[in-house]
């Protein structure tokens, strides 16, 4: 068999950092009409393989060959002029100029005296809106678009040069899955004219709906290149973690306590209407959902993050009142945000600090703070949770994601609370962690702690929920038990397709 | 991480290191250029030193926990001349006179109370209108200093009172007053933010505020406690000051905000929050008063010292800057 010769091929690429092997020999190639995933844990070496390919880190070692001819990539720039551009998962577009603007940001064609070209500006842009097949125009300003729209332009821009080689980073993070399908049309667009595709994702029913072949990184090494017709899932991650992850479904063995959480008509403007639930002592509830659907707002409301329009909170059969964090925290209910960056960590402090954060106020010894307390508690939820640190003074923004998640859930465990709602409990999270709190969320249930968990992923809900709540446009749709639920029912529950069927 | 704790050393203990050069060089440079007889390190020039650096640096030091908070507070100076005024004016007062020397501690009183007043109108103006720090205290600033005019119009207020200038020039352990004071605010202070609760939750604040408000932490009422704090010290820093001048004019203490600004950031806190120590604001303070002394010593004028101030202020942070970043992964603008 011979292949077409490859756009873009890596050879024994070493990047080292200071007492780390970053990449260690990572060699691969992308055919042209190719759409090769590049698969790996957080850390496993992906991103710093971006940058050594973007000309934005040098590397120590190994060889770039766009197409036969060997390059040395020095800038983003000369990467872009090579034929190799990158779309990054976040977006970085001047929100106040036109789409034409941004697309030749940089690179704006110019006439005499500097002034620019509107007319080319504008010609060339449409040129490219055209191929992307996109209803919006080269004179519509950024900021005005939906997420999607404005990757789109970020697609235009690498659309400006004749790409040899375009790498998606995360694409459909923030995207709706009709959106997806306007972005895989987008790629076998791409793939169609010959361009070579790397595509950087997590999500596997991606990987294995439009890629053609995966390969896998794992601690910085290059673990192999599966063709994915000829895998599946389990494979990838072995290869991945070296071991496979478990997903069944898990229904609690352990008998359940009292209704410890109820709500009762809650509304929040707009937001979300007439929700009612109740989560008993022992249960883990889920929440699924698309984006936008309500849950992470009813999770803030019931946290006293946000004022309700209406309806009751009743905690162990009482009404409450929380009208801030405080008061929710008081009543002994803790939430561990959807953004555990932005929301439930101070990332420039150590891991005991966060860990103590709610109730450093009691753990004082006349003006002063305790460290003898602190660090008891610190030690107690880190063997708990097996945490893995290098010890307390270590800053929390050094840590990996999963270990993150368990400082967060850590710190509210330490203020013994009544009900835990983790929102997102794994975003971001790399595989093998993932399990770890998948089984932590199960074994606190077990302890007869009363878990609420809301999810976007359909396989860690029904991992790990005993019942399922589905909402939809702000509405509870339908409440599931382990027993009845199914991929086919829930998806429907949450798409606003037959509430009662 | 060794690494990291390492470069954190370099970066607390940069401004001592700074300080040490400014010695050694003011020192040697002396030799040659000096226009005293006397050695730039004279034990009591450098008594002297520290008291000069004590009303500035009190001050400074009081900002340093306001920029933990990611907040700043522009008032300062004049907050500090409207208390100097009332202090130096209720001396005069009938009553006041009445009482002799026990009218001291009773105008002491009414300063502080003056300084805790404004502070807390500042609070109350940031926690309840949620408008950022900088522009309540820029207009606070304004409105302050215009209280001070109100007084006493462009006239200075006077009042020299001779037990508070035995009580600022006494020197015990060979440093003055005002030092004392720098240096016990300065403890105080340093145990507040490194071993209460208020101090840690400062530095949640300013490091990353929804994940302190997720914590429980009340942010508002946390604000207005630091900006009564401040005001607090600058009505301290101008009593200490005042007690020896015994004359304010309503010009007095303008640009104080900044020269204690400079010092914090010169000390190591981040303008962003989150992250800073009292140790290297003190050190900041000292800083900055061994250069004026130093430049003085050898011959330079004031306006050649401001220059060389905010040129050694930009170098060093251009030096911290290439301390604190990791690698190329940094954005070049």
């Amino acid at each position: 068999m011979t292949s077409p010769s490859p756009v873009l091929r890596l050879e024994g690429i070493v990047k080292t950092f200071p007492g780390v092997r970053a990449l260690d020999g990572v060699s691969f190639d992308v055919r042209p009409g190719e759409v090769h995933a590049l698969m790996g844990e957080n850390g496993a070496g992906k991103s710093t393989l971006m940058k050594v390919l973007g000309g934005v880190l040098a590397p120590n070692d190994g060889q770039i060959y766009v197409g036969d001819a060997p390059v040395v990539m020095t800038s983003p720039q000369e990467a872009k002029a090579k034929g190799v551009v990158f779309i990054h998962q976040e977006l970085s577009l001047a929100g106040e100029l036109s789409v034409a603007e941004n697309i030749f940001l940089g690179e704006l064609p110019l006439k005499s005296f500097g002034r620019v070209d509107w007319q080319k500006l504008y010609a060339d842009t449409d040129r490219i809106l055209k191929t992307l097949n996109v209803s919006f125009t080269a004179r519509t300003r950024v900021g005005s678009l939906s997420i999607a729209n404005q990757q789109m332009v970020e697609i235009g821009r690498a659309l400006t040069v004749d790409p040899r080689a375009v790498i998606f980073d995360e694409p459909t993070a923030s995207l709706t899955d009709a959106e997806k399908v306007v972005l895989f049309d987008v790629i076998a667009d791409l793939q169609a004219s010959g361009v070579g595709v790397i595509y950087i994702s997590h999500r596997m029913e991606e990987i294995f709906k439009i890629t053609d072949r995966i390969s896998v990184l794992r601690d910085g090494q290059y673990r192999g290149t599966l063709v994915t017709a000829e895998t599946d899932e389990d494979k990838v991650t072995q290869l991945m973690i070296g071991r496979s992850l478990d997903l069944s479904r898990n229904a609690s063995q352990h008998q359940m306590g009292d209704t410890a959480l109820e709500v009762r008509g809650l509304s929040c403007g707009i937001l979300f209407e007439d929700v009612s639930f109740a989560v008993r002592k022992g249960e883990v509830l889920g929440f699924y959902g698309l984006v936008g659907a309500g849950r992470t707002e009813i999770a803030e409301t019931i946290f006293g993050l946000r004022e309700p329009s209406a309806g009751q909170i009743l905690l162990n059969g009482l009404e409450v009142q929380i009208t801030s964090p405080i008061d929710a925290i008081r009543h002994g209910i803790s939430l561990v945000p959807e953004d555990r960056k932005d929301q439930g960590l101070v990332l420039g402090m150590s891991c005991r600090d966060n860990m103590t954060l709610p109730q450093i106020g009691r753990l004082t010894k006349g003006p002063f703070i305790s460290d003898r307390a602190e660090i008891a508690i610190f030690d107690k939820y880190r063997d708990k949770l097996d945490i893995r640190t290098p010890g307390w003074r270590q800053t929390v923004g050094n840590l990996s994601g999963g270990n993150q998640q368990k400082i967060v859930i850590g710190k509210w465990l330490s203020m013994h609370p009544e009900v835990l709602i983790v929102d997102e409990p794994t975003r971001g999270i790399d595989v093998g962690s993932k399990s770890e709190i998948h089984n932590l969320i199960r074994d606190l249930a077990a302890q007869g702690f009363a878990v609420i968990v809301i999810s976007s992923e359909m396989p860690e809900v029904l991992h790990v929920s005993d019942r399922i709540v589905a909402m939809f446009g702000g509405r509870v749709m339908r409440e599931f038990t382990s027993e009845e639920v199914t991929e086919d029912n829930l998806i429907q529950a949450i798409s606003g397709i037959a509430a009662n069927a | 991480m060794a690494i990291e704790n390492r470069k954190d050393m370099i970066k607390q203990g940069g401004i001592w290191v700074f300080i040490l050069a400014e010695l050694i060089f003011f020192s040697m440079a002396g030799h040659y250029w000096s226009v005293s007889n006397q050695a730039f390190m004279d034990p009591g020039n450098m008594l002297l030193l520290l008291k000069q650096s004590a009303p500035i640096g009190i001050i400074a030091l009081g900002m340093t926990i306001i920029m933990i908070n990611g907040n700043i507070d522009l008032s300062v100076g004049a907050i500090f001349a409207l208390s100097a005024v009332v202090l130096l004016d209720s001396l005069s007062w009938p009553f006041m006179m009445a009482m002799g020397d026990w009218a001291l501690p009773l105008a002491w009183g009414f300063a502080l109370l003056t300084g805790v007043t404004l502070g807390a109108v500042n609070g109350l103006i940031v926690w309840k209108t949620g408008i950022d720090a900088f522009i309540v205290t820029l207009g606070s600033m304004l409105g302050f200093r215009g209280l001070v005019f109100m007084y006493n119009g462009e006239q200075p207020t006077s009042n020299l009172n001779w037990t508070l200038v035995d009580f600022a020039e006494a020197q015990v352990l060979g440093l003055h007053t005002a030092t004392w004071f720098l240096f016990g605010t300065a403890l105080v202070l340093w145990f507040v933010t490194t071993r209460t609760n208020h101090g840690r939750n400062a530095y949640a604040i300013g490091n990353n505020r929804d994940a302190a408000v997720n914590a429980g932490i009340r942010v508002g009422p946390h604000f207005m406690w630091n900006f009564i704090l401040i005001g607090f010290l600058a009505a301290l820093s101008a009593v200490v000051f005042y007690s020896e001048s015994g004359s304010v004019n309503p010009n007095d203490g303008m640009l104080y905000e900044l020269w204690a600004i400079t010092a914090v950031v010169l000390g190591g806190t981040k303008l962003a929050g989150g992250y800073g120590s009292i140790a290297g604001t003190l050190g900041g303070v000292i800083a900055i008063q061994l250069l004026r002394k130093g430049l003085g010593h050898i011959g330079a004028d004031t306006q050649t010292v401001n220059l060389v101030i905010g040129l050694i202020l930009i170098a060093v942070l251009f030096l911290d800057r290439q301390l604190t970043r990791k690698g190329k992964e940094e954005l070049k603008i």
